[in-house]
């Protein structure tokens, strides 16, 4: 009981949930919706279950998944490359920074078409597409991270006689960490809407083309089911990049030391 | 007290004056395009293991002062200099405690106290026992795997002065270290100084607004005056050593706590 009133989230979260389902199963079968408008949440859990057991699923679930991660690691690794260059070098800052944030302002989604001219209907237009989505609040994060150091940081290790590499490495990298991770977060959900977009467009493969061939047979609860596993991506990812911050970033989240 | 003054006979030579400050100026240039006179020319020299502290009314530029001999601020004209060297920039022979303990929060106590020795490269192995030995010393014992967070702001602060001496410096400059501790803790961590002070025979020179603690700590206590900023008077405070807290209830303490205040007062009037 004490552990209940402690972390009532764990009582309420599936309670709402539960509900949820219970309304959303009886209003359609009250009001007679048709399945192709909304079907039940029990026919999309059968067509989740259908789908799972089913070795096609599973092989466009690894394209997409794939497609996500090489995306995200490629805007991961211009991001971090980009936000150092900006960072430390005034010159580049001053004379790229507009023009970053003006491209910022395309909406990234429009360009999927684009990628598919250049890069075809495969994989790489796909992953083009993750990355450019997720690069831009990846280094804006990064950029902003290593420009919060504490300036009196910065002042003790000058005092010890600290090169500006030193500074940079000692001080501005580990400022910029727990920055870094909150822009992995937003990253990583970007990555998946980008690789799916991208199969939306153009594609025979993936989670993305498989929403679409269950669209042009009105199997909606394959859809819904499909939307499941995705957003189910996007938590797992997003999880997964909460630990590594944990783990990697400990100091940033204070409540770690609290009754510690 | 003795070992003091066996180094002392030691260095014979450099005895004399191992901070050397002549005829500093610094000229700050201000955004309207005018000039604000930091530091007037500022005469005066430290002896080896000698204890001193800089006092004065905020704007004083007394903590512009201690930057320039940290070699974080340049001079306009004149010359400072530590064991001989002129100061440029930072010295290796130059260790600094700052007003915050600005310890690294994602570094352990130990790792932050070795940051001098990872900036400068020394060697690791070597320092790492005297790291440990200085926690000790500041009685941080058993606290060198823990986080900065983990720790009160005195024990922090503590932790930032075995920061400064790790790299075994002949020179600590202190900015003001105890300003943002209650009274209690204040007295305390000034009693454990001239504790680590005595076992490390350095050569302090330190930024307080509090005329009670540079009289408790020094042997001598240099005096400014704001607008430009300029030494008023350098006082020598010949109480006897070992100091006790007691001993500030003296009139010979209370004498030189009164003789500093006026300078204060004088300036408060010209504000």
């Amino acid at each position: 009981m004490k552990f209940l009133r402690n972390r009532p989230e764990y009582v309420l979260v599936p309670s709402v949930f539960i509900a949820f389902v219970l309304i959303w199963e009886n209003l359609v079968n009250i009001m007679e919706v048709e399945e192709i408008i909304l079907p039940t949440p029990s026919r999309i859990g059968e067509a989740l279950f259908f789908q799972l057991s089913n070795p096609l699923f599973w092989s466009n679930f690894r394209i997409t998944s794939q497609e996500t991660l090489l995306g995200f690691t490629a805007a991961v690794v211009f991001a971090i490359i980009a936000g150092t260059f900006i960072s430390q070098i005034k010159v580049i800052d001053k004379a790229f920074m507009p023009y970053l944030v003006g491209f910022q302002a395309i909406p990234k989604i429009a360009l999927a078409p684009i990628f598919i001219v250049w890069f075809g209907f495969g994989m790489t237009s796909k992953v083009v597409m993750a990355a450019t989505v997720a690069f831009f609040p990846i280094l804006i994060n990064i950029i902003e991270g290593l420009k919060s150091a504490d300036n009196d940081q910065i002042r003790m290790l000058r005092v010890f006689g600290a090169t500006r590499f030193q500074i940079f490495l000692k001080v501005q990298v580990p400022c910029a960490l727990p920055f870094f991770f909150a822009g992995l977060d937003v990253g990583i959900l970007l990555a998946i809407l980008g690789a799916v977009v991208g199969e939306f467009l153009g594609s025979q493969d993936g989670l993305g083309a498989m929403v679409l061939l269950a669209q042009y047979n009105f199997e909606v609860p394959t859809m819904f089911a499909i939307l499941i596993v995705l957003s189910l991506m996007g938590i797992i990812s997003h999880i997964i990049v909460k630990a590594l911050q944990r783990k990697f970033a400990f100091w940033a989240d204070s409540s770690n030391f609290i009754g510690n | 007290m003795s070992k003091n003054n066996n180094s002392a006979i030691q260095d014979a030579s450099q005895e004399a004056s191992w901070i050397n400050v002549a005829a500093l100026h610094k000229i700050y240039n201000t955004r309207g395009g005018g000039k604000t006179h930091a530091l007037a020319d500022i005469n005066f020299t430290v002896k080896k293991g000698e204890f001193i502290s800089i006092v004065g009314p905020s704007g004083c530029g007394k903590t512009t002062l201690l930057n320039v001999l940290a070699g974080l601020i340049s001079k306009t004209e004149g010359s400072a200099s530590v064991s001989g060297h002129e100061v440029t920039k930072p010295l290796p022979e130059i260790g600094m405690v700052f007003q915050a303990p600005t310890l690294l929060p994602w570094r352990t106590i130990l790792e932050n106290v070795m940051v001098p020795v990872e900036v400068q490269k020394l060697d690791k192995k070597m320092y790492l026992e005297k790291a440990k030995e200085l926690l000790k010393l500041a009685g941080l014992d058993g606290f060198e795997d823990k986080f900065p967070n983990e720790l009160s702001g005195g024990m922090q602060q503590r932790a930032g002065i075995c920061r400064a001496l790790v790299h075994s410096p002949s020179v600590l400059l202190m900015d003001e270290p105890f300003g943002a501790l209650d009274a209690m803790t204040r007295e305390y961590m000034n009693l454990e100084l001239l504790r680590i002070w005595k076992e490390s025979n350095q050569t302090i020179a330190l930024v307080t607004h509090s005329i009670t603690e540079a009289v408790f700590l020094s042997d001598r206590v240099i005096v400014m005056s704001p607008r430009p900023g300029r030494i008023a008077e350098i006082i020598t405070i010949d109480l006897p050593r070992p100091r006790t807290l007691d001993m500030m209830n003296s009139d010979a303490a209370g004498f030189f706590v009164k003789k500093i205040r006026q300078y204060f007062n004088a300036a408060n009037v010209i504000e």
